[in-house]
């Protein structure tokens, strides 16, 4: 119950403040198509450095749980995801605002996102302090084997091929070698002056998710996107509280499914939102209903992508893996305040951990509130030209990546990343490893080094890493989700045509 | 072995140098001195090298999933746009100064992808509004709240 003693941290005015200015900005972020909860997170990151950790992670914590419930707006409105998250949402959110029901459906989603939220917190607050005591355990083969686990979890299973997500997290856990060895001092894969201080994990997180974007963008040329939100007329919040009461099934399977799924590390808020979908109709009587502007299937989908966030900061602030990329990032934001996720976040910055986790609790109900007001602006926000989003979304990784460090050599990594993830997107490539890969890779050589070194003292690197319960335990899990995986994609393959796999 | 389609050439050429990149990062950490430094680099590169060149044999012997690929008209859209957006953080950011680059960058990215026809001129005067609203609120958010120096060398 340590959290109770530092609620009253979140209601400072400057924490408070940046609560409020996260959940409103996250909201009007979330509901513009092409700005991802990830890439939103990460272009906020440089506007924390000059703030205190617990200041800056309160910021971070609302932008994400305000992005993926805003994303509902222009997934309702516009029937375009905001974010991936939401894709299930469009499915009854679309129809019930083309039947007239949009004011309706926004309450349910921000109604339901607020419950679902609320839940996937409390399990956030009291999974969170046990899991980190059962850390403590833990050598440095075991972190190293977790930090590896952390690249394999996300590589294999968020990506559409096995060997590419695997190789992303090769090449993340190399560029994170780049730099001067912290040991020898040697140099290592200094091919430029300005990778003499290694990559800047900021300005790689930028470049990664924001950079292919706004490629991305440039790709569909001058089109008119003419997305024409739909005029939302008023609607009693009362009656969509009866309405969300009368639902409790597909909010429970929401919530449940959501905060299960968000505990799996590399699993996202999309999945979250589809399973949910499918299980709550699987359960229902009206099953036949779904798809047509069926309030149930929209509950089940924003119950879930919410409840998917609390969860997905256990693994996370437990044993250094997050759960969806956006943690990845909010791990980023972490390290740069010089703390380090586990043991050594709750025994010596119980302060910021616990006003952080109380700021997203707070935060889910405030984003419920203002979600109901802001969400008609953010469907205005929606519906700015993609040529405007790109042009802004370059100026602020420009500027945000050089303010990081207040050098150039940033900007030209962040560029040269981003451009070189656009092109690996384009054949099958995925972002997440790779950033998880540049994020534990320094992890994982520090705890390798130590335990080579206690290895060498004893009875050899073999015995040391590959025995032991625990150590075993990981490698096990390790080897799973790889084959868990491979075998998924083979299954996917044989009811897709030879054709179908060629293209 | 499938015909060769536009992407797939592309993966080809895509995993090809990604396993380029793997066997010279492999190359250089099992070569460089000192070797203590270079413990976790081999760890690595071996597997890299090994993921690397699975996926480039794959791609060669059309067994894999090739992704999308660009098309023509993709790489016809985005053209210009890169080439501005990498002209501007290569050069003109530090040369001519980060505020003046990224005005003239935004404003020619809004002017060139913006769907509002080239020909009106209410459509130029929206863009050189929104630049500057823009810009003054980068400066604003920058310069003024977070105090970043930037370089400023031939103009600002």
């Amino acid at each position: 119950m340590e959290f109770i003693y530092y609620f009253g941290d979140v209601f400072t005015p400057i924490n408070f403040g940046l609560l409020l200015l996260g959940t409103i900005g996250g909201l009007i972020l979330g509901a513009t198509p092409g700005l991802s909860p990830t890439m939103a997170v990460a272009l906020l990151i440089p506007f924390t450095f000059q703030l205190e950790a617990a200041q800056g992670l309160i910021l971070l914590g609302a932008a994400y749980t305000s992005t993926v419930a805003g994303g509902a707006v222009s997934a309702i409105l516009l029937k375009i995801p905001g974010a991936p998250a939401n894709i299930a949402t469009t499915l009854d959110g679309h129809t019930m605002a083309l039947k007239g029901e949009g004011a309706k459906a926004l309450q349910l989603s921000f109604l339901s996102s607020a419950v679902g939220g609320v839940f996937g917190v409390l399990l956030l607050i009291f999974l969170t302090p046990v899991l980190a005591k059962w850390a403590l355990a833990f050598g440095p083969s075991h972190l190293f084997w977790l930090a590896i686990l952390g690249v394999t979890v996300i590589g294999s299973l968020d990506s559409n091929s096995v060997v590419k997500g695997l190789l992303s997290g090769c090449i993340g856990l190399w560029l994170a070698t780049i730099g001067f060895d912290d040991i020898m001092g040697a140099q290592r894969f200094i091919f430029h002056p300005s990778l003499g201080g290694g990559i800047n994990i900021i300005a790689a997180l930028i470049g990664l998710f924001a950079i292919p974007q706004v490629i991305t963008m440039f790709a569909k040329g001058r089109k008119d996107d003419g997305a024409e939100a739909i005029q939302v007329q008023k609607h009693p919040i009362k009656g969509a509280i009866t309405e969300l009461l009368r639902n409790k099934r597909a909010m429970g399977i929401g919530t449940l499914t959501g905060s299960i799924i968000g505990l799996i590390p590399g699993v996202g808020g999309q999945i979250a939102g589809l399973v949910a979908y499918d299980q709550s109709k699987k359960f229902s009587p009206d099953r036949d209903k779904f798809g047509t502007g069926h309030p149930e299937g929209l509950i089940a989908a924003e119950s879930a992508n919410n409840a998917m966030v609390g969860p997905s900061l256990v693994p996370l602030l437990t044993l250094s893996i997050p759960g969806s990329p956006t943690a990845a990032v909010l791990l980023g934001g972490l390290l740069i305040h010089g703390i380090f996720p586990g043991t050594d976040l709750f025994d010596n910055h119980p302060d910021v951990a616990w006003t952080f986790i109380n700021s997203m609790l707070i935060g889910q109900i405030l984003m419920c509130i203002f979600g109901l007001y802001v969400a008609g602006m953010a469907a205005k926000v929606a519906q700015v030209p993609q040529s405007m989003m790109a042009a802004i979304v370059l100026g602020l990784a420009v500027f945000g990546s050089y303010s990081v460090q207040s050098s150039m050599g940033d900007v030209y990594v962040m560029a040269s990343l981003g451009v070189m993830m656009y092109f690996l997107e384009r054949f099958g490539f995925s972002a997440a490893p790779l950033v998880l890969g540049l994020i534990l890779g320094p992890i994982a050589e520090s705890n390798f080094i130590q335990g080579s070194m206690i290895a060498s003292a004893t009875d050899g690197m073999a015995p040391y890493f590959l025995t032991g319960t625990l150590n075993l335990f990981l490698i096990a899990v390790v080897i799973a989700s790889i084959l868990y995986s491979g075998y998924m994609e083979l299954r996917s393959r044989r009811y897709t045509s030879k054709e179908e796999i060629m293209e | 072995m499938s015909t060769l389609t536009l992407p797939r050439l592309q993966h080809i050429i895509g995993s090809g140098i990604v396993a380029a990149v793997g066997v010279s990062v492999c190359y250089i950490s099992y070569t460089q001195q000192p070797s203590e430094a270079f413990l976790f680099p081999r760890l690595i590169a071996s597997v890299f090298v090994v993921l690397a060149l699975w996926t480039f044999v794959k791609a060669c012997l059309g067994w894999t999933k090739v992704g999308n690929g660009i098309s023509f008209t993709q790489f016809k859209n985005l053209a210009p746009g890169l080439a501005i957006a990498l002209i501007y953080i290569f050069w003109a950011a530090k040369g001519l100064g980060f505020y003046t680059a990224t005005t003239i960058a935004f404003f020619i990215l809004l002017s060139l992808y913006d769907p509002a026809p080239h020909t009106a001129l209410k459509s130029w005067g929206k863009r050189i509004i929104t630049t500057a609203c823009f810009m003054a609120v980068m400066y604003g958010l920058f310069a003024l709240l977070l105090k970043v120096y930037t370089p400023r060398e031939i103009f600002f």
